[in-house]
């Protein structure tokens, strides 16, 4: 997930890196096919060349060599807000049918079955970003019709589209998971099925989605990670598994 | 560290201790639940262990953040338990995203009773935060957030060396620490050194806070740990990862607590405590190149 993550990112991007797979894809794709990828952490860190995979985004290893540190006051209303980050890359606890991300609660917020983290930089990320890339376990319980709440507001809220609702960035354009990748749809803003990881098929991937998933027309083929992709995630980059499962 | 606590924080008081993972004031965290405070309103963008542990300590009445876990680890349990309605008492949230408590802090430093922000459109957080509300542009027209201005009691802010008048200098991430102690009304620094105002003078960019707002400057080598003091000592991440197992046992919290914060009475006892955690920790060295200040 991480590998067919990182080949989302083109070289030269400014990509704004979330938590968790995010982060371990983004530092994926600057060791392989994107060497000039900016990395900007919420933390302040612009242009960070982290030597060893920051187990949170604010790792001092995200400091020494970098291009830029900056307050947060800079990174959320200079960088984020004034339209400068090309790519916002998040996770989520659940997605739904809209790419809708809740990272809150499970449950009703007054009681929640489950309280998560919040929306830290994500609800903003999700906003701004020019496109943002989603990437999920596959899951009933991870891809509801609906999520319990929206933390970070993906194509459609209650049935009105982001640009109605003044969102400068376009959105989710693609959900990556460990199965297959969804993309929104361009007319309607849902998710439909864009390509399959070898071995999956359809059913596979409906049995585990919370509602009735379109496909595009002609379903594309996820080429499985390099033996190269597998080496730096296995060796170099996450050698304690702290995102890799396996 | 002591004396700072007992004199600037007070029952009741809305509390900041400050640092985007780096530079947390644990040493003061702890002090605080040594000496028992009660009801406070603690706000962070992430609460992070050192809040986890006042909020299981019971010195929290209300939390207002923006992220709430351990990051890259999982979930803090104390602050979890009392969300969900599992924990010994209640607390209350006010709920913010990055950007929002950011924001907050920026009217606050500046004393504005707002700020504005393009954000919060399809999301439910103004849902569930009623002080998250929406303005027109008088210039525009636009629909804009609004979120209110956070002036807290008292901030307290690590960082790397200040001077006796508590000019204080920081580098790596700063988060929102100028921003926090600009905006409250009482300033503890808490610093790994401290140095002679000249060496401040030598380097005057370095400062993020003048002595001018600084009501007392406390020296506490080791005080952000387990968070990190860039070019002083690593963050502990071995511990971030053992506070999962802890946090999530209520009993092996407070065995925690027992063990590290009230049968310890400050943190240099702390360190000692714990037998090779310096050389471990401490960081190697990466001198920037220095510049020329004359005219």
């Amino acid at each position: 997930m991480a590998a067919v993550a990182a080949r989302e990112l083109c070289d030269g991007e400014v990509v704004f890196v979330g938590i968790g797979i995010p982060n371990l894809a983004c530092n994926l794709a600057r060791r392989t096919h994107a060497p000039e990828l900016v990395l900007i952490y919420e933390s302040g860190a612009v242009g960070a060349v982290p030597d060893r995979l920051p187990v949170s985004i604010g790792d001092p290893a995200l400091v020494t060599g970098s291009l830029m540190v900056c307050g947060m006051a800079d990174v959320f209303q200079s960088i984020l807000q004034s339209g400068r980050i090309e790519v916002g890359f998040l996770g989520g606890a659940q997605v739904d049918r809209y790419g809708n991300i809740n990272t809150t609660v499970v449950g009703s917020y007054e009681r929640p079955a489950v309280r998560l983290p919040g929306s830290g930089g994500a609800a903003e990320i999700a906003i701004h970003a020019r496109r943002l890339l989603i990437v999920s376990k596959l899951s009933l319980r991870a891809f509801p019709e609906r999520v319990d709440f929206v933390t970070s507001p993906g194509q459609r809220h209650d049935g009105v589209p982001r640009s109605r609702l003044g969102m400068p960035g376009a959105g989710p354009v693609k959900v990556i998971t460990d199965r297959a990748i969804l993309e929104a749809d361009e007319a309607t803003g849902e998710m439909v099925l864009a390509a399959l990881y070898p071995g999956v098929d359809e059913a596979d991937v409906r049995r585990d989605v919370g509602w009735s998933l379109r496909c595009r027309p002609r379903l594309g083929r996820v080429e499985p990670p390099t033996a190269t992709e597998l080496r730096l995630l296995r060796e170099v980059l996450d050698p304690r598994r702290l995102y890799l499962k396996g | 560290m002591r004396d700072a606590v007992a004199g600037f924080v007070h029952d009741g008081d809305t509390v900041v201790i400050e640092g985007f993972t780096h530079l947390i004031c644990f040493a003061a965290g702890h002090e605080i639940i040594r000496q028992g405070r009660r009801n406070l309103t603690l706000a962070r963008l992430t609460p992070d262990l050192i809040y986890d542990q006042m909020i299981a300590a019971g010195c929290v009445r209300k939390l207002a953040f923006s992220w709430a876990g351990n990051p890259g680890v999982g979930s803090l349990h104390a602050f979890r338990r009392a969300v969900e309605g599992k924990g010994p008492a209640p607390l209350e949230i006010e709920e913010y995203s990055h950007f929002g408590m950011v924001a907050r802090f920026s009217a606050g430093a500046a004393r504005l009773p707002f700020w504005p922000l393009r954000n919060y459109m399809g999301t439910d957080l103004p849902r569930v935060n009623p002080r998250i509300r929406t303005i027109t542009c008088p210039y525009t027209g636009e629909r804009l957030a609004t979120v209110p201005a956070l002036n807290p009691d008292v901030a307290i802010v690590h960082a790397q060396r200040a001077d006796a008048q508590g000019n204080t200098q920081m580098w790596g991430l700063l988060g929102v620490q100028k921003e926090a102690a600009f905006a409250s009304q009482r300033v503890i620094v808490v610093v790994e050194e401290l140095v002679d105002q000249s060496v401040i003078r030598s380097d005057p960019n370095r400062t993020v806070i003048p002595g001018m707002i600084v009501h007392g400057v406390v020296v506490e080598p080791w005080g952000a740990h387990p968070s990190y003091a860039q070019g002083y000592y690593d963050r502990d991440n071995d511990f971030y990862l053992a506070w999962e197992p802890i946090s999530r046992d209520p009993d092996k919290l407070a065995r925690y607590l027992d063990e590290f914060v009230y049968a310890v009475p400050d943190r240099a006892a702390y360190v000692r405590k714990q037998p090779g955690l310096t050389a471990r920790l401490r960081a190697e060295e990466r001198f920037s190149g220095g510049v020329n200040y004359g005219f």
